[in-house]
This record gives structure tokens, C-alpha cells and sequence, in this order.
């Protein structure tokens, strides 16, 4: 690791300052980020630490829906999360392992929008609203692809609002090693209609199974999937399995979700 | 009611204490006075030459203490390979030299080509990446079917076909193992891979170089499975110094499986930089460095054929098998693939006719030695795997194949065509017992019960049996070994009576202190707080060869048990003068000495006092003081065998495998420590599992290794395995060591694998999905899914 600076804003505000100097990096749980950097693979001369603002912490219930706090730790939201929108506390319960869970934070993992992470899937598949510094963002608007979002210079994330479904399930595929999502989706049920998100699988990051959202707008089981197939030809291809594995795997999980939902 | 002390006993281990309360020290939490701090420039290349190294500038960057390079090692000796394995055609093997730092060529990524030693451990990285190094790349070789077809692309140049040998065993006996095969009613042939393993130790490697130049002594702690191994290597082949000048120090090492076995290039450059800057100089492998550059396991490509009748009775069995040994000759990594796993090939089955072919090829990859198991694994997983596919093929029954060709107990001692003689088993046993407690009449109830979850269920076998207690020397030295492979201990009683032993064993992990305790404890009748192994430092253990191959027991502490036998008989005449009887009328037997039908005895306490205050004492005849070392040569290997069942359930929508079961009944001759002996069978079918299902070792064409790291290599958790049914109350003793003891260390690596991979085959053949017969380790869920809808 190189030598860097820190600075650990106490509001939003500061931190908005704090993110303008030359070589500012935001940080948040620092699950990705801390071991980049002891790897020597990134090296910012200044850290601005996200998780010291209150107001970007904790969960509660608004007029949005379910509102996550940028900086809460997963194994915050698997807890508090859990009586509100149980498929997103399921999948907080379900990323890494306990230390990664008290650490690393949901505006972490959608800043870094990482291909095969849980979080993408579920603000996308609940259609939630990214709080930032500067504005708000519809998750359809806010995943750009593999490691892209958004979020312009200088902008991070506060809180994302969660539209409470009727019913939702996330069903994750480990990726035998890292245990991240080899392939994973999530669905959610509203009552204009179901959004079907999956993670894992597209060299394009995050994405949004229209065809399933469809039938399953129609018919909510898992026969309504039966005969269709998603296109897998831009899939990820890796050590672990083929793009037409992950096509599978699709299918297979979202059938599952329904199910579980 | 179980014994709660001594032999056969499940005493906890007493070492656990300070390894579950952050007291271990390990060579890490070794910190000594004005240290640097070393750090080595890899190769980020499979294979390149080596056109410059400048470190004008690097050696002037902030706390740079010194930076050698190749060039600076290159009058010293190599690395060498500890077996000479010759080819069938009588040509000698190809051993280049495995220099300590790449000069002039760099053979694979990882391959360090300069050490950097600075105030910091940063200080030293910066360095390390201001070293202006110039390379041309070359092309890199990592498949072994080119590396032999193309006689133009060389890891080594001067080694045409990148062959290290082509051992064929017995040789003699091939022509009449391919008459069998002609003749034979059925013919099974199977291509495999066993596939490549990193090892990860939970401990990365480490050695700190300490040179006093007062004295000219080296000191080197290191993390090594064998430090007298490691001090005749660095001392008489690499370095040049007498073995006097140099102590080699293993303390806590926290774990081996094999990679720590070998001396690796940083322990010589370690000691080198520390006299050259008359300083302490350390150096701790970060986790990426040991994916890199530990010795991995495994690695071979093979074809296996066996000949069965129509009922089948086993005729003939061969195998062609090419093993990766990387880019250097690691110091095991010629026996390992031959003769650890060519006279294996015979397993527990009577097979009259056998023949092993080895092609052992260098490629751009890092070293390939032994890795838990070593060789045994490779045979075993090609029998077990061809039996089964045999038992498919002429719908026979997978267990009674195997019993129609077992040895049988009135056979031994049995010579197998492979060149062993086993001295004694009985696989019946064993088989019958891991029927009774895998429960293996339930199954069809249980495959029916997964069904209805829209699973498959599968049964897998496998009946194995390993050479371990490595090895008697007068065998291994015709085999080609260039060391002897005995044992030695020391046993000294101190004048209060207790007592220290000193063990050429080393326990990275096993339990040695408190096994070895229980053992000479009960000998000689005393508590076992009383005894206190010493392990691991050549200044103070006698010249052993260290553990590995399972041999720690039944070597070591064949040793130990000598060394114990000659304390009690010169126990006897010190009892015989102070009670004024014949030597011949003592008796010793819990603790006292005692004369034959009288009540007049000494206690063990007595006797060690007296031998140390030797006032009453017959000095004339027996010198004062109460210690002994004996050296043990076995007569033969130990010959452990055992009989395993998987059952796995198989999602055929996802290809998912889990581990339903896992059975052992294991024959390991006398048990010393049942608790010690089941975590070691736990240990090694974890690791077998994590083989079987998981662990892949993945080179691109371009000699980058793809699995460097827990993101992309898959070990097993806790949660991948289940609750293990393990047995070992099927002895049958070692016929010549005196524990009567076999070893149990790599059991569990050795049976396992194939036991998982039939489960699965089973499991697919039961669903219908006849097509499938064989699918290479890891069994992982998109190879499962790829073989069901190919």
C-alpha cells in the first residue's frame, strides 16, 4: 500500500468539499477499495471516508418506501431490513461473510457497481431511487455497465429508496470461490407489474430480464417462464462457467425466485 | 470405560492451547534486532530472457539496504532433485539447475529474479519496482502435449522435448502386459486429468536469514516440514558452508501438506543478504507470492487401461501418464510421479500384470513436487476411476468387483507386479465394515427421498491402499533416492526424572507433542506432563529426515520407542547393583524397577536420580547419566488401506454436487490417539473433496496464472462438507515396526477423491444420463451441467 492521506467527513456537505481536492477517492466499507490498494493496484492520495455522516446511515420506513442509509453496513440492513422488505435483508444476510457484512456498506457496492455483487440486483429490481450529493437517480438510469454508474466527479451516494413489493426473492448462484454471484436474480413483485433483475451474468453488469418481467406480469409462476430463454451472447465467459451455463443459470433462478418470492 | 491417558487414548492436544490463544510463535512473530525487511522481484512473465538487471537507481531509493540479483548467486550450487530417475531407455534424467534467483532466463510468473532489502518492508517494494530490469519475452510453454511436440520452444535449452525422463516400471514386464491386453475379453480404457492443486498452507512461507559475524554461524528460521533436510540442502549443495556453521530453526509452522518439505531459493538469499549486510534480514510471503511460487501439486494427464474378463476378474492394468513438474526440478518432484505412484498401481486388488509409463515434462509453470499424498492420490483416483467404469461397462456391481479382486488375508506378505511386498492387510475388512456404516443396504431409500427433492443420488466407492512410513533406505536407494530416509530421536531422562525428547519428526500441525508424549509416557510408566517433545531445531535434534508421507510415527516414533528400549534396559542394571540382583531378575513394569517375586523395587524416579548422583553406582561398568538416541531404518513401507463411500446429490438444473456422506472405515495398524486420528481423516477428505469438487489450478496459454487468488481458487469451507462417519477399528498391525503402526496423515487425500467423482458418475448414470462417464476434477457445477447436455 502507498502512503495517502485521510479525512473522515462528519457531513454531507464536508464531504462534498472534502471530495474536490486532488486525488480524492471516496471510501466507504473499503471491501473492494482497501485491498486494491494493498495490492498496490490503485493508489489515491487522499481517502474521503463516507462512513462518518449520521443522516447517510441506518434504515426507515418513508414516503419512498424502505430508505437505506449509503453507509450501512450489511449486516445492518439484514437486521433492520428484515420486518419491511425481507428479500432485501436476505440478500444483505447472504454477501461475503461476517467480517465483509460489518464493513461494507450498500452505497459501497453500488458505487462500485461490480458485475457479479448482490446489492445491484436489488436496487434494480426494485426500481429504487439512488440519493446522492447532488440529485436523485432511477436505478434504470443509474447502472451503466460492468464497473460504470452515474455518478459524475465529485458525487456520491447518501441513501437509496426502496419501493416496498408485494412479494420478492433473491436466489444466488455462488461463484464457488469467491462466493460472490456466479449468477443471481432478483424478483420483485409490484402492483404495476414485475421486475426481474440479474447479476453475475452480463459483461454489461446488471440487467433487466424484460421477457420474464413480462410473463411473469401476467401469470407470477414459475410455468409462466416455460419456453423462454434469455440471450446469453453477451454473457460473461470465466473460469468458473460458460455464457451459456450462465444462460441456464438464469432461467433456472428466476423460476426459483418466483417460487420463493 | 476409554483410556484417559497413554496409548490408544484421545488425549486433547496439548498444543492447542497456545495456537487457540495467539501464543504460537511462528517464524512471522519472529522479530530479531536491526532486521531488514526483504521483498523479491517476480517475473510477470512465464518465460523470458533476462537482458538486463540495473539497480543503480532502486539501490539509492530511501532505506534500500542491498539488492542482489541472479548474477550474484550464480557460483553457487543448485537446488538439487533428492530422487535420480532414469529413463527405459536407460538415459539419465534431465536435472537443469535450479539456480536461487533467475539468471538469465526467468521460466515462470512468479520466478523472483533479484531480492530487495530495505529499513521497511515498503521501503522495499518501492525499490523493487524502480529495479530497471530488461526482458524478451519468449513464448510460453504450459500444456504438456506441446511442450513435447515442439522440440523449438525449450524451458530449458538445453533439453530438446522439455523431457525430464520416460520411466516405464516394470519395463520388463511390458510386453507381457500388452500380450494380456491383446488376448483379453474387455478392455477399459479412461482419459483423466488430476488436476493441479496450490497447497495453501494457512501459514505462507517464511525465513529469516541471521548471520553472526563474530562467529561465522548462520542462523535461518524458516517455515519447514523438515529442518535437517533443509540445513544439508542449503549447507552441502546450494551454499557451500559446513553443516556446523549453519542452524536451521522450524518453529511453529502453521501447516505443510508437501510445499514445505522443499528448499525454496529464499531461504539461501535470505542467509546470503544477512552475512553480506552483517544484519538480521526477514521475509514473509504475502498470499499472492505463495499461489506463485509454493511447489503446487498434482498435475497429471493419463490414460489408464484395464483388461477384465467377461466376469471381471482384473487381467492386466497400464497407464500412460504425463506429469507436469513445472519449471525447475522441485526437490520431490522426480519420485513423486513415479515412484509414489507408479508401484501403487497394483492398489489392494491382485492384478497379475501391471505397467506404468511417466513422462515427467517441464513447462513455464511453477515447480510441481508432492502435495498431501503425493502420487498416491494420481494412482489411486485412476484405479478407483477405471474399476468403476469397468463395473458400468459390464454391469457388474461396483462392490462386488471390487471384493472378486481384492487381495486376500491368506496372501500376505504379497508381492504386487509393481515392485512392493505388502506385509499385511485385510480389505475385506474394511470393506465390510464401511457397508455396515455407510448404511450402503439403505441407499436406494435414500436416492428415492432425493428424487422426490428433484435430485440425483449416487453412491461412490473406493478402496484404497498407500505405501507411506517413507521409507526404508535400503529400498529407496535403489529406487534412486540420493538420502536415506530413516529416523532419530533422543530421549534424555533429567536427573528429577523427567524428560525431554528430541525427535528428528516435525509437527506442523499433527500433534506430535502430545501423541509422542502419550507414547513415552506409557513406556515408561510416568505422567505425561513429565515428557516434553523438542522438535524442529537442528542444534538441538538429532540428524532426522523429517515429516512427510506419513511417516512420523511410524519412523520417528519407531525411533522414539528404540530410544525408550535402551533407557529401560540401562535402567535395569542401574536397578540391578543398587538392589543387588542379577540384571537378568529385573523387572520393569509400571514405573519400577522390580526384582522377580520379591517385593523390593525401585521407582523409575529413583533409578533417573541415581543415574545423575551416581554415589551408589556401578561406575566401574556403566557410565553415569540416563540418555539415548537411536536411529530406525524400516524394513519396508507401511501399507495403511481403507474403504470410503460418498453419496452426493446432484442439482440437474444447475449441476450443483453436494456431499450427502461421507464414509471411512480405515485400516491404519495400532492407533495411538483416536481424536488425532480421525482430524487427520477429516483433514485429508476435506482436502480430497476440495480436489474432487473445487480446486483448480488454471494456467493461460500465456503462462499467466488465472487461479492466483481466493477470488478465482476455490478451497473448501465448512460448509462443502459433511459430517464424516470415520472408522479404524479394522487393524491389522505393522508387521515390522514396534507401535505396529502405519500412519494415517494422507489417508484421507489419498481415498477420498475418487469415492466423489464415482458418486457423481453414479448419480448421472441413475438419472438416466447414460452419456456421461467420466467428468474431470473439480466435479463443478457448470462441468456437471456441460457433461448432462452435451
Amino acid at each position: 500500500m502507498y502512503d495517502f492521506e485521510f479525512v473522515k467527513p462528519s457531513t454531507i456537505a464536508e464531504a462534498t468539499k472534502a471530495l474536490t481536492a486532488e486525488g480524492a477517492q471516496a471510501l466507504s466499507g473499503g471491501q473492494t477499495l482497501v485491498p486494491t490498494m494493498k495490492q498496490r493496484l490503485a493508489a489515491p492520495g487522499v481517502l474521503v471516508c463516507l462512513t462518518g455522516i449520521a443522516e447517510t446511515k441506518g434504515v426507515c420506513k418513508g414516503d419512498g418506501g424502505l430508505h437505506v442509509g449509503a453507509a450501512t453496513p450489511h449486516a445492518v440492513v439484514a437486521r433492520e431490513a428484515a420486518s419491511h422488505y425481507p428479500a432485501l435483508a436476505a440478500l444483505a444476510g447472504g454477501i461475503g461473510d461476517p467480517a465483509v457484512r460489518n464493513r461494507g456498506t450498500l452505497g459501497g457496492s453500488i458505487a462500485n457497481n461490480d458485475p457479479a455483487a448482490c446489492y445491484p440486483s436489488a436496487v434494480l429490481g426494485s426500481g429504487a431511487t439512488v440519493v446522492t450529493n447532488k440529485r436523485k437517480i432511477a436505478a434504470d438510469d443509474y447502472f451503466q455497465g460492468m464497473f460504470t454508474t452515474a455518478l459524475e466527479e465529485g458525487e456520491f451516494i447518501t441513501e437509496v429508496a426502496f419501493p416496498i413489493p408485494e412479494k420478492a426473492a433473491y436466489v444466488k448462484f455462488n461463484q464457488p470461490a469467491s462466493r460472490f454471484a456466479l449468477t443471481a436474480v432478483f424478483v420483485a413483485k409490484y402492483a404495476d407489474g414485475v421486475r426481474v433483475a440479474v447479476t453475475g451474468a452480463s459483461n454489461d453488469g446488471v440487467f433487466r430480464w424484460s421477457e420474464a418481467e413480462e410473463a411473469l406480469s401476467k401469470d407470477f409462476s414459475a410455468a409462466a417462464l416455460a419456453g423462454l430463454s434469455v440471450d446469453h451472447s453477451d454473457f460473461i465467459s470465466d473460469l468458473h462457467g460458460t455464457p451459456a451455463y450462465r444462460g441456464n443459470l438464469v432461467k433456472v433462478l428466476t423460476a426459483r425466485a418466483v417460487a420463493a418470492a | 470405560m476409554p483410556k484417559d491417558h497413554g496409548i490408544g487414548a484421545s488425549v486433547k492436544r496439548r498444543e492447542d492451547i497456545r495456537f487457540l490463544t495467539g501464543q504460537g510463535r511462528y517464524t512471522a512473530d519472529i522479530n530479531l534486532h536491526k532486521q531488514g525487511y526483504a521483498y523479491f522481484a517476480r517475473s510477470e512473465m512465464a518465460h523470458a530472457t533476462i537482458n538486463k538487471i540495473d539497480t543503480t537507481a532502486a539501490s539509492a531509493m530511501p532505506g534500500v539496504l542491498a539488492i542482489m540479483t541472479g548474477a550474484d548467486f550464480a557460483a553457487m550450487g543448485g537446488n538439487p532433485a533428492g530422487w535420480y530417475i532414469n529413463s527405459r531407455d536407460g538415459a539419465t534424467m534431465k536435472e537443469p539447475k535450479r539456480p536461487v534467483l533467475a539468471h538469465g532466463k526467468v521460466r515462470h510468473v512468479g520466478d523472483a529474479y533479484a531480492i530487495v532489502v530495505a529499513e521497511t518492508l515498503e521501503q522495499a517494494k518501492d525499490a523493487a519496482a524502480a529495479i530497471d530490469a530488461d526482458f524478451t519475452e519468449l513464448p510460453a510453454i504450459v500444456d504438456m502435449a506441446k511442450a513435447v511436440a515442439n522440440p523449438a520452444h525449450r524451458v530449458h535449452d538445453e533439453i530438446d522435448n522439455n523431457v525430464c525422463f520416460d520411466w516405464g516400471w516394470i519395463e520388463d514386464n511390458r510386453a507381457a502386459v500388452d500380450a494380456a491386453f491383446a488376448a483379453a475379453p474387455h478392455v477399459t480404457t479412461l482419459e483423466l486429468v488430476n488436476n493441479r492443486l496450490v497447497p495453501n498452507a494457512m501459514e505462507p512461507r517464511a525465513s529469516i536469514g541471521d548471520y553472526d559475524a563474530g562467529t561465522g554461524d548462520y542462523k535461518l528460521y524458516t517455515t519447514s516440514q523438515n529442518p535437517h533436510l533443509s540445513r544439508l540442502l542449503i549447507a552441502a549443495f546450494v551454499m557451500g558452508i559446513p553443516e556446523n556453521k549453519l542452524t536451521v530453526i522450524a518453529p511453529d509452522v502453521g501447516g505443510g501438506f508437501g510445499s514445505k518439505i522443499y528448499h525454496y531459493g529464499e531461504e539461501a538469499a535470505v542467509l546470503a543478504a544477512s552475512k553480506a549486510l552483517r544484519r538480521p534480514v526477514k521475509w514473509v510471503a504475502e498470499r499472492s507470492e505463495s499461489f506463485l511460487s509454493d511447489a503446487h501439486g498434482r498435475d497429471h494427464v493419463t490414460t489408464i487401461q484395464l483388461a477384465l474378463d467377461k466376469d471381471g476378474t482384473f487381467l492386466a492394468l497400464r497407464t500412460e501418464t504425463m506429469a507436469n513438474v513445472g519449471a525447475y526440478l522441485s526437490n520431490f518432484a522426480t519420485v513423486t510421479p513415479t515412484f509414489l505412484h507408479g508401484t501403487l498401481m497394483a492398489g489392494p486388488y491382485k492384478t497379475p500384470l501391471v505397467y506404468v509409463n511417466v513422462k515427467a515434462v517441464f513447462t513455464n509453470t511453477a515447480p510441481v513436487d508432492a502435495y498431501r499424498g503425493a502420487g498416491r492420490p494420481e494412482a489411486t483416483y485412476s484405479i478407483e476411476r477405471v474399476i468403476d467404469k469397468a463395473a458400468d461397462e459390464l454391469g457388474l456391481d461396483k462392490v462386488e468387483i471390487r471384493r472378486k479382486n481384492f487381495i486376500t488375508t491368506d496372501m500376505f506378505p504379497y508381492t504386487t507386479p509393481v515392485g512392493l511386498v505388502y506385509d499385511t492387510g485385510n480389505y475385506q475388512a474394511t470393506l465390510e465394515k464401511m457397508i455396515e456404516l455407510g448404511d450402503l443396504a439403505g441407499f436406494e431409500k435414500r436416492a428415492a427421498a432425493s428424487k422426490a427433492k428433484g435430485k440425483l443420488r449416487g453412491l461412490g466407492l473406493s478402496t484404497w491402499i498407500e505405501a507411506c512410513g517413507i521409507a526404508p533406505s535400503h529400498l529407496v536407494g535403489v529406487l534412486g533416492a540420493r538420502v536415506g530416509l530413516f529416523d532419530a530421536a533422543t530421549v534424555r531422562v533429567n536427573a528429577t526424572g523427567s524428560i525431554s525428547v528430541m525427535t528428528g519428526a516435525h509437527s506442523h500441525g499433527q500433534g506430535h507433542e502430545t501423541v509422542f508424549a502419550q507414547i513415552v509416557a506409557e513406556r515408561l510408566g510416568i505422567a505425561e506432563s513429565a515428557v516434553e517433545i523438542v522438535h524442529g531445531d537442528t542444534s538441538k535434534i538429532p540428524f532426522g529426515m523429517g515429516s512427510y508421507g506419513s511417516r512420523s510415527l511410524a519412523v520417528a516414533g519407531s525411533a522414539m520407542v528404540k530410544a525408550v528400549d535402551k533407557i529401560i534396559a540401562k535402567g535395569k542394571k542401574i536397578a540391578a547393583h543398587m538392589l543387588e540382583a542379577a540384571e537378568g531378575d529385573i523387572e520393569f513394569a509400571d514405573g519400577k524397577f522390580s526384582v522377580a517375586g520379591t517385593d523390593k523395587a525401585k521407582t523409575f524416579g529413583e533409578i533417573a536420580f541415581s543415574a545423575y548422583v551416581p554415589h551408589n553406582y556401578p561406575l566401574e561398568t556403566l557410565e553415569p547419566g540416563l540418555e539415548e538416541t537411536s536411529f530406525y531404518d524400516p524394513a519396508n513401507f507401511t501399507y495403511p488401506a481403507g474403504a470410503y463411500a460418498c453419496e452426493v446429490e446432484v442439482d440437474p438444473a444447475t449441476g450443483q454436487v453436494e456431499v450427502a456422506s461421507f464414509t471411512c472405515a480405515d485400516d491404519f495398524g495400532n492407533v495411538m490417539n483416536p481424536m488425532i486420528v480421525e482430524g487427520q481423516v477429516h483433514g485429508g477428505v476435506g482436502q480430497g473433496i476440495g480436489q474432487a469438487l473445487l480446486e483448480n489450478t488454471i494456467y493461460d496459454e500465456n503462462g499467466q496464472l488465472l487461479s492466483a487468488s481466493y477470488m478465482d481458487y476455490a478451497m473448501p469451507r465448512a460448509e462443502d462438507v459433511p459430517f464424516y462417519t470415520v472408522d479404524h477399528s479394522c487393524v491389522t498391525e505393522c508387521t515390522h515396526n514396534p507401535l505396529g503402526v502405519k500412519g494415517c496423515g494422507e489417508a484421507g487425500a489419498i481415498g477420498s477423491p475418487p469415492a466423489v467423482v464415482n458418486a457423481v458418475i453414479d448419480a448421472l448414470q441413475r438419472g438416466g444420463y447414460k452419456h456421461v462417464t467420466h467428468i474431470d476434477m473439480p466435479v463443478s457445477p457448470s462441468r456437471v451441467w456441460a457433461a448432462i447436455n452435451a
